[in-house]
């Protein structure tokens, strides 16, 4: 792999973290992080379209009129968020049930959109592909951190595996804690990101 | 680089990926279909078993008026002798709408309920799920000797620890199915 | 009285932003001026009310008849979509200075999830208000319901955008400036509207 294709790949590690630096699709990110393999599934749900739907635009946009290319990437996106959501429902229905209405929601996550807009639509095929990878990557990671931080304040345990008996600060597993946990997570990785 | 924005263009390509993209979703939803019900089935099916004695055929839905409210259940059979019903039942929790699975055997005692979707605030109301002290008193309850609404109520039910918003719409929940089971009966 | 119930639901006991999270990304973006916080909310009022209007009745008279209820997502945000571009073009019309001052937000109406969330939510899920029986909204009740989501939507970030101006002159430690502070306090006033539940 060229350095330039494991540039975009691992761009969305860390330099363009969608949840931490870029800000982008804060819904699914406070909204589903409850418990750490909540936040890890809506992360894989997210990278399936993600990684699809750049490859299928990177594919179709020369031929899409500038005018309507955001309807036509949008219909691509939502046909692959569909898609999702049949083989969710089919073959892991608990997930389903616990994400419930966030599965639909991706087709409004700003960052697949926007990873459309910004790089899809003007890079090839195999670019694209690694650039939803990274990036789907990147979001599956800061979900999974989010979610794994308020499992184990707000319940005492890690994905799934309770160490205190009891409830814990219950207030992590609650809307407010969510934003209070993204909102330190962030700090902490402002402070990190300058270090290095 | 893109094609040029005028009007037959614009409405070719979006017919084209509509088209495109309906038709694939719509392979999808057949291929998709079968797996999902049963997925759904399967659901139902181990939330009415987890209710009933072991043994016995569930039948389809059917349902019942009480109060001019519909609601939906089951019965599990042995040839022709019925083992037990299972009753949905839907009450308003604190949070929203909290929904049960309740079971009741034909001599009209409660066998056992379960909590089929609920929206309880996690570590207070949520506790109906996990407070084995208070699912666990509805388990063989006969309505016939105790009443199914909370102490505080002059009932004989506990109630959960700063829930007793919950543990009502619980009760309820069990009584309203088994009004529906006397209804059942009375046909 | 039903509708009342619904109102104060939607509005402050299961607020749409505080409560179930969605439309976090413009609320971040546009909430650091109390003026484009107020432009915002306007356009997005307009756009949930109809945009559920009318998904509403496509559900009910197209999706539903022909069995298409699998096409419901895509179908919903094609609405959505048309209705933003709409509502773009007006406001170009009508007041050039708030077209400017959206800028980039407005088309991005299209991806707040609180339009399709409330959309969704209001085909597919049983609501129960007041004591009442579990059960789906009619036309009526989905407008109502539409448009109070809004409005609770609106509040918050008008609330959260005067707040915001406030911050911005207090001296918090360079680490938390701008976002991290912004969504601590979101958290905090998540905690004083948690105060509602249980109202309705």
């Amino acid at each position: 792999m060229s350095k330039r294709k494991l540039n975009i790949f691992t761009k969305g590690f860390f330099k363009e973290n969608p949840t931490f630096v870029l800000l982008l699709g804060l819904c699914p990110t406070l909204a589903t992080t409850t418990s750490a393999i909540n936040g890890l599934s809506m992360g894989l749900a997210t990278l399936f379209v993600l990684v699809l739907s750049n490859i299928v635009i990177s594919a179709i946009a020369p031929l899409v009129p500038d005018k309507v290319h955001i309807p036509v990437y949008i219909v691509v996106i939502a046909t692959f968020v569909t898609i999702l959501q049949f083989a969710m429902q089919a073959y892991t229905p608990d997930m389903y049930k616990t994400l419930g209405l966030f599965i639909p929601l991706i087709v409004v996550n700003c960052i697949v959109l926007g990873r459309a807009e910004a790089f899809a639509s003007k890079n090839g095929i195999v670019d694209s592909a690694l650039d939803g990878l990274g990036i789907g990557f990147g979001f599956t990671m800061s979900l999974t951190v989010l979610g794994l931080v308020r499992e184990i304040l707000g319940s005492g345990s890690a994905f799934g595996w309770k160490f205190i008996s009891g409830d814990g600060l219950l207030v992590f597993v609650m809307a407010p804690g969510a934003f209070i946990a993204l909102g330190y997570l962030m700090v902490l990785f402002n402070k990190i990101a300058k270090k290095s | 680089m893109a094609a040029k924005s005028n009007l037959t263009n614009m409405v070719l390509c979006l017919t084209a990926v509509c088209l495109v993209c309906s038709a694939l979703l719509g392979c999808m939803y057949a291929l998709t279909k079968a797996p999902i019900d049963k997925a759904n089935a399967d659901i139902l099916k181990a939330s009415i078993g987890a209710v009933l004695p072991d043994g016995g055929d569930i039948s389809d839905a059917r349902e019942v008026k009480v109060g001019g409210q519909p609601s939906e259940y089951y019965v599990s059979s042995n040839g022709d002798e019925v083992v037990a019903y299972a009753i949905k039942s839907t009450t308003v929790g604190f949070g929203g709408p909290l929904t049960l699975m309740v079971g009741i055997t034909p001599d009209g005692n409660v066998y056992n309920t379960s909590v089929l979707s609920h929206t309880e605030t996690p570590g207070l109301g949520a506790k109906c799920t996990s407070d084995e002290h208070f699912y666990s008193q509805f388990k063989g309850f006969d309505p016939s000797q105790k009443i199914l609404s909370v102490k505080k109520d002059g009932g004989d039910v506990d109630a959960i620890t700063a829930s007793t918003i919950t543990s009502r719409a619980y009760s309820l929940a069990v009584k309203n199915a088994v009004e529906a089971f006397k209804t059942i009966k009375g046909e | 009285m039903e509708y009342f119930l619904i109102i104060i639901s939607a509005i402050f006991v299961n607020n749409i932003m505080l409560a179930q999270f969605l439309g976090t990304c413009p609320f971040i973006g546009v909430s650091s001026k109390l003026s484009t916080a107020t432009g915002m909310s306007g356009a997005v009022v307009f756009v949930i009310t109809f945009a559920t209007l009318v998904t509403y009745l496509i559900n009910k008279f197209l999706l539903i008849p022909f069995g298409l209820e699998f096409l419901q997502t895509i179908a919903f945000i094609l609405v959505i979509a048309t209705l933003v571009q709409i509502v773009e073009i007006v406001l170009k019309k009508i007041s050039p200075s708030l077209y400017q001052a959206l800028g980039i937000f407005l088309p991005l109406i299209t991806t707040n999830c609180a339009v399709l969330g409330v959309a969704l939510n209001v085909v597919t899920k049983e609501f129960t208000f007041g004591g009442g029986a579990a059960h789906m909204l009619n036309l009526g009740e989905s407008v109502v319901y539409a448009f109070a989501t809004a409005i609770g939507y609106g509040m918050a970030l008008i609330l959260f955008a005067g707040l915001r101006e406030h911050l911005e002159l207090n001296d918090v430690p360079k680490q938390f400036k701008g976002v991290p502070i912004a969504l601590i306090t979101c958290g905090i006033l998540a905690m004083a509207f948690m105060g509602f539940s249980g109202l309705v």
